[in-house]
């Protein structure tokens, strides 16, 4: 790097060139092979050998044109001592952020110009906002990796599934004990991995989504096996149900307007949008608890918490059993918005989806966590007209996000009290927690 | 308070019976005996691999000893350390700091003290609710919780950097502030691993008044008095500040008694430079 600044802009531009170049020859032989040549049925059957040295050339100037503009206007990751006045910027701009962000889900219903897709649209987005909340619990606070957090979603889900089907329970009464049943799940898990750390410990967690979802999918007697669950109760307004009918007993006939099946999406935004903010003021509150201090005390190190009297394996069991419980809450509201639930929709890639929102997000920031979700969710719909590519064009926006961010949207960390101001401590100091 | 009187004098508050600690074959410390007295800084020396840190990590719980006894007179009774957790132990009234230091990097200087009264602190939350709604009874208990950390905050001089974060710090501040989190523990006695290690002079000299005051109960407004037990290297410390000298080597305790006497021991000193190996 010194040389360049010797050789001045010339010296610059040539070495960037050059980088250029060899990126773009690396390039090459890869996409030779990868994208140049091409096996094709040809109408008589046989295999046909095309090539495709138009797409190759211009990947390779895609790659060369990159590169030089990555060299030249540094596009570099920004170091992970980033200054404290940066840091402090950051989080006074959160702190608007926030509100806004918040004032804008509450009257999104009413924006004119938003439809049910919209809305519908509003929903899911919430639900992985939640979902990361949840997360965020576990593995940016406590720093315990959980690979397998959709397990506590899907036990939320049929919980609610399962006690409406054969005790004919209401979704109010499902909603607090699908939470507890998911904590109680998640107090199992924690027993037997609590000596693992890290990568033992993702994996542990992984089999056990897994576990779960297989036991879902085999005992068909109680489940449904791959049939899922189906004809599962829609919520009610407090007792009111929504339907077409404008009679005295449902929600349009009792508040004497016109039925329209806009209601209940409205209702169920409104919920899932309630069900996210308790999480979110729960995790805001207890991070000032003693128990939270000890979660980040652990993520930063286990050694120092023994020496300090407290004790590890409850400290992990009650971050394990909270975010499990409003995985729980999250599956509960999942399966009453669907009616109808199946193994398949609790597969790994959801919970990768939902540690990818937070790693994403910036593992601890609320405010990082809930805009991942929006970027990650609303993207990927943003994204449907262009079919396959877009999982490519979704995977490279990740990548730069990663190379721009390696530390998440919101890398920094707000101190849960202070004797001053309260100042952001950069990324660069706070641990990510080996489990 | 001078070394002789306390020697006869004051009651023990650590008893270390016949502490045996073995590694599958490797006799690391062999029936090693000694108390440490109530109001004295005590020091364990030994040349490298004589047996002090493992020593250490059996006081401590780090370590589970293989035989033997630990007993700490704390105010309110006999804990019997060779059978408690190491969190237990923690919450028996035995607090530590680390060779290489252990903060919570990532959390600023005052969360560090808070972390170390969680146990205290949680006994207040009344199982969380009290605490979540932010009643009353809970503040009380942060306010008086913040009061102890800001006192040894001031004890430390690091009360300028209460709000920074603690891997910020420089490294004398680093250490200063893993004593201070000790001493947040409310303990009876502070085990330092190494205290010294990597100061300079003056920091020394300053680590030796704080030591000092710990010991003697003028360190923060308000803190009781609390025994001292040190593993060091720096004799230059061990001889200014201790009370009572321990000296292992090969896991055996050689020589014990004011730095003044361990000092002019042939044992010692024919162990100190590797002479006589006669065992």
């Amino acid at each position: 790097m010194s040389a360049f600044s010797q050789g001045g802009a010339g010296g610059r531009i040539t070495a960037a060139l050059r980088d250029a170049t060899i990126a773009a020859a690396v390039a090459f032989g890869l996409f030779v092979v990868m994208v140049g040549l091409r096996t094709d049925v040809s109408p008589t059957g046989a295999l046909v050998l095309r090539e495709r040295w138009t797409e190759v050339a211009m990947l390779c100037a895609l790659v060369f044109a990159g590169r030089l503009v990555v060299t030249l206007w540094g596009l570099r990751p920004q170091s992970l001592g980033q200054s404290p006045e940066r840091a402090a910027a950051m989080a006074r701009a959160g702190k608007l952020f926030a509100p806004l962000l918040l004032a804008a889900a509450l009257v999104l219903p009413f924006v004119p110009g938003i439809g049910r897709y919209e809305l519908d649209l509003g929903i899911l987005v919430l639900t992985y906002v939640m979902l990361g909340w949840g997360l965020n619990i576990v593995v940016g606070l406590a720093g315990l990796l959980d690979l397998g957090y959709v397990a506590f979603y899907a036990v939320g889900a049929y919980s609610y599934a399962l006690l409406a089907q054969y005790f004919g329970l209401s979704f109010w009464i499902c909603l607090p004990l699908a939470g507890i049943l998911a904590a109680f799940w998640g107090i199992l898990l924690g027993f037997p991995v609590l000596r693992l750390r890290g990568d033992y410990l993702a994996i542990v967690t992984l089999a056990f989504g897994e576990i779960i979802r297989i036991v879902l999918l085999n005992w068909v007697s109680l489940t449904g096996g791959p049939n899922g669950m189906s004809g599962i109760p829609r919520p009610t307004f407090f007792g009111l149900p929504f339907n077409m009918s404008g009679e005295p007993g449902t929600f349009a006939g009792f508040f004497g307007i016109e039925p329209d099946p806009v209601h209940r999406v409205v209702f169920l935004y409104y919920l899932i949008l309630g069900l996210a903010l308790l999480t979110n003021w729960v995790t805001i509150r207890i991070r000032r608890q003693p128990i939270g201090r000890a979660w980040e005390a652990l993520r930063e190190d286990e050694i120092a918490c023994r020496a300090l009297g407290i004790n590890v394996r409850n400290t992990k069991l009650t971050a394990f059993a909270l975010g499990a419980m409003f995985g729980g809450f999250a599956g509960a509201f999942f399966a009453t918005r669907q009616g109808f639930i199946s193994p398949e929709s609790f597969t790994f890639i959801e919970s990768a989806i939902i540690l990818a929102i937070v790693v994403l997000g910036g593992m601890g920031s609320q405010v990082g966590v809930a805009v991942a979700a929006i970027v990650m969710i609303g993207g990927f719909e943003l994204f449907r007209d262009l079919e396959e590519w877009r999982m490519l064009v979704f995977g490279a926006a990740m990548v730069v996000i990663m190379v721009l961010r390696p530390r998440g949207l919101v890398g920094s960390r707000t101190p849960t009290i202070a004797l001053g101001e309260k100042r952001a401590i950069g990324a660069g100091h706070v641990s990510e927690g080996r489990g | 308070m001078s070394a002789a009187l306390s020697m006869q004098d004051a009651p023990p508050i650590l008893e270390v019976e016949a502490l045996t600690m073995r590694f599958g074959g490797l006799v690391a410390v062999d029936a090693v005996s000694f108390t440490a007295r109530r109001g004295d800084i005590t020091a364990l020396i030994g040349p490298n691999g004589a047996g002090k840190t493992t020593v250490f990590n059996c006081i401590t719980g780090f370590y589970r000893p293989s035989d033997g006894a630990l007993r700490l007179h704390a105010a309110d009774g006999v804990a019997e350390l060779h059978r408690l957790k190491d969190h237990r132990i923690a919450r028996a009234g035995v607090a530590r700091t680390f060779q290489n230091i252990r903060l919570f990097p990532g959390m600023t200087a005052l969360e560090n003290l808070l972390v170390a009264q969680t146990v205290p602190l949680q006994a207040k939350t009344g199982f969380g609710i009290v605490a979540l709604l932010g009643l009353g009874a809970y503040r009380k208990a942060e306010a008086a919780a913040v009061a102890r950390a800001v006192a040894w905050l001031r004890a430390t001089n690091l009360l300028d950097r209460a709000d920074d974060p603690a891997g910020a710090l420089p490294y004398g501040a680093q250490r200063r502030l893993e004593i201070a989190r000790a001493m947040c523990t409310a303990p009876s006695l502070l085990c330092l691993d190494e205290p010294a290690a990597g100061l300079n002079p003056r920091e020394s000299d300053e680590l030796a008044r704080l030591l000092r005051a710990i010991r003697d109960g003028t360190a923060a407004e308000g803190e009781p008095a609390v025994s001292v037990l040190l593993i060091e290297h720096d004799m230059g410390i061990v001889m200014t500040i201790s009370d009572h000298v321990v000296v292992l080597d090969h896991g055996r305790k050689i020589a014990e008694g004011p730095p003044a006497v361990v000092r002019n021991d042939r044992t010692v000193i024919a162990a100190y430079l590797g002479e006589g190996d006669d065992d």
